[in-house]
């Protein structure tokens, strides 16, 4: 059971506000979507799950403890590009990180305790369906094997939380729908709260049961630089396909479509060629295991 | 009639063509040379390829009568041992020096500008200081080598760790590395090719500071035996050292690039 609590988050770049007042709280087995129009913030709020910046004001606490100022193991990463290790193969790649932990020194481990990481890392790598490429290295992968790569490499730590920025965003249509399926896969085998970072809307309708809306409530036409982003809609999608728990209450008694729609027309024309598209939901990820 | 951009020689064509510009150079040469010989049988200039031979047999096959050494050789032995000391170090250094600057923000703070300005110090403007110093011996020709290509290839080493993504330090700290974990196992190995690129780049400025040195105060060594025999004009040991040590270094830039593909073959897998 894990849970992260993000606490009245605040966070300035050179005293212009990016971030004010996000408040978040996610418990066990949570797949919540990040959406908002770039430059909205987006990143940063990753960024600072991930103490890759440090919030000016608020906390973000994991099972009750604040996290650490740096990056950790608790917290996995996939990032959508640069992920994994060039000068690895691909079974490295995946044995690298219980290696780092357990060799301080050398980061390579011998004998006995290397051959039952390399199975682990096989078997995994086998779940994320690289198993024939175990002696590759990361230049002769198509872009979505070095995501999956990357997902496997992330996981082999159980982190309580994987961190993933817009992972499939470079990646082309077909090859993100199988990812899809994988990441969903995943995340119902291992358990852990997967925080992910998107544009797309039509992703984060698909695969997540919290999507949260990050954009300006307030704007000042004179001094656009003046506010930061916030949380503006935030849903929870509940196994009858029904959207529930909005922080803007109106937002309950409107159908998905309704909302879908007009939170298209939030990102702009770029982000969905077509807001009056049904969001495509895959009818398997719509009840909450055990729930 | 394609454009001329589109047409490609095939292999053979290829090594002629490649072999091409040496075997005219060669050519040129004897065609000089016979023709100054016949004109004056003593002309020192362009000696003829017999000649050649017969001073480098002299130099490679026989012991010298006052020490006994086989002169070519030895010369060979010195300037490589200088040669490879002033690389060998500029290397460690590289590694022990740059790599941590370009890791560490801190040491990168306190140290880059001094070395962009340290790298900017023409070294043989130092080269009598360095002879005060370290002495007319071994010590200050190694150490003209290091002063001349090493701070250029630390500045060259830091630049390509700065540029290796931040994503991956980042990734690399979720999978519990630590520092020094991360400059041994993350950044140490994907700048090594840039490291084997600095150190050919390197070796051409290697060769003329250690020449240069050799030629100035030298007991031995190539560029020693070049500048002494110049007092005789003697060109029929002149031009074999030059085209020996011209091969030496195409041989040695050869090495690297091999070992390159063999220790970092994930790099060249890409091109």
């Amino acid at each position: 059971m894990t849970e992260i609590v993000v606490k009245d988050l605040f966070k300035d770049y050179d005293r212009v506000p990016v971030l004010e007042r996000v408040n978040l709280t996610l418990t066990d087995h949570e797949f919540c979507v990040v959406l908002g129009p770039s430059g909205a913030g987006k990143t940063t709020f990753l960024r600072l799950l991930l103490s890759q910046e440090t919030p000016t004001r608020g906390s973000i606490e994991i099972d009750g403890r604040p996290i650490a100022p740096e990056p950790e193991a608790d917290r996995g990463v996939v990032f959508q590009r640069y992920s994994v290790f060039p000068h690895k193969t691909v079974l490295h790649n995946v044995m690298i990180g219980p290696e780092l932990t357990r060799s301080r020194f050398l980061g390579r481990l011998f004998g006995k305790a290397r051959r039952e990481l390399e199975e682990k890392a096989r078997g995994l790598l086998g779940q994320v369906g690289l198993a024939d490429a175990v002696d590759k290295y990361p230049v002769q992968l198509s872009g979505g094997m070095q995501q999956r790569l990357a997902i496997a490499q992330a996981l082999i730590m159980e982190p309580k939380v994987l961190l993933l920025d817009e992972p499939f965003g470079a990646l082309d249509q077909s090859t993100k729908k199988s990812m899809h399926g994988l990441i969903l896969d995943l995340w119902r085998a291992n358990r852990m709260i997967i925080i992910m970072v998107t544009h797309d809307i039509q992703e984060a309708f698909t695969l997540g049961t919290r999507v949260l809306m990050i954009d300006k409530v307030r704007h000042d036409p004179q001094a656009p630089e003046a506010y930061g982003s916030t949380i503006t809609q935030h849903l929870r999608l509940d196994p009858q396909r029904k959207p529930s728990l909005g922080l803007a209450g109106a937002e309950e008694s409107r159908t998905m479509q309704d909302i879908f729609r007009s939170w298209a027309d939030r990102m702009g024309p770029a982000v969905v060629a077509d807001p009056a598209d049904e969001p495509p939901r895959q009818p398997e990820l719509l009840c909450h295991a055990g729930e | 009639m394609r454009r001329i951009i589109n047409y490609h020689p095939d292999r053979l064509t290829g090594l002629l063509l490649a072999m091409l510009p040496f075997v005219l150079l060669i050519a040129a040469y004897a065609v000089g040379s016979q023709a100054r010989l016949a004109e004056n049988a003593d002309d020192k200039l362009m000696p003829a390829f017999a000649t050649f031979v017969d001073a480098m047999s002299h130099l490679a096959f026989e012991p010298n009568r006052r020490t006994g050494e086989y002169v070519f050789w030895t010369d060979t032995l010195v300037s490589l041992q200088r040669l490879g000391l002033g690389l060998g170090i500029s290397t460690l250094l590289c590694i022990v020096i740059g790599v941590p600057i370009g890791l560490i923000p801190y040491l990168q703070q306190f140290l880059n500008s001094f070395m962009a300005a340290f790298s900017l110090i023409p070294p043989l403007a130092v080269l009598p200081i360095l002879f005060i110093i370290f002495g007319l011996g071994e010590t200050s020709k190694i150490v003209l080598i290091v002063f001349g290509i090493a701070p250029f290839m630390i500045r060259d080493v830091t630049i390509a760790v700065t540029q290796i993504p931040r994503e991956q330090l980042i990734k690399a700290q979720t999978l519990n590395a630590s520092t020094w974990q991360m400059m041994t196992q993350i950044v140490f190995p994907q700048v090594l090719p840039r490291l084997y690129t600095g150190l050919r780049l390197g070796l051409g400025a290697a060769w003329l500071f250690l020449i240069a040195a050799e030629a100035i105060a030298s007991e031995g060594g190539l560029g020693y035996r070049i500048f002494l025999v110049r007092r005789y004009l003697s060109m029929e040991i002149i031009l074999p050292y030059v085209a020996w040590i011209t091969f030496l270094a195409f041989a040695m830039d050869f090495a690297l690039d091999r070992l390159s593909r063999w220790t970092c073959r994930w790099h060249h897998l890409a091109s």
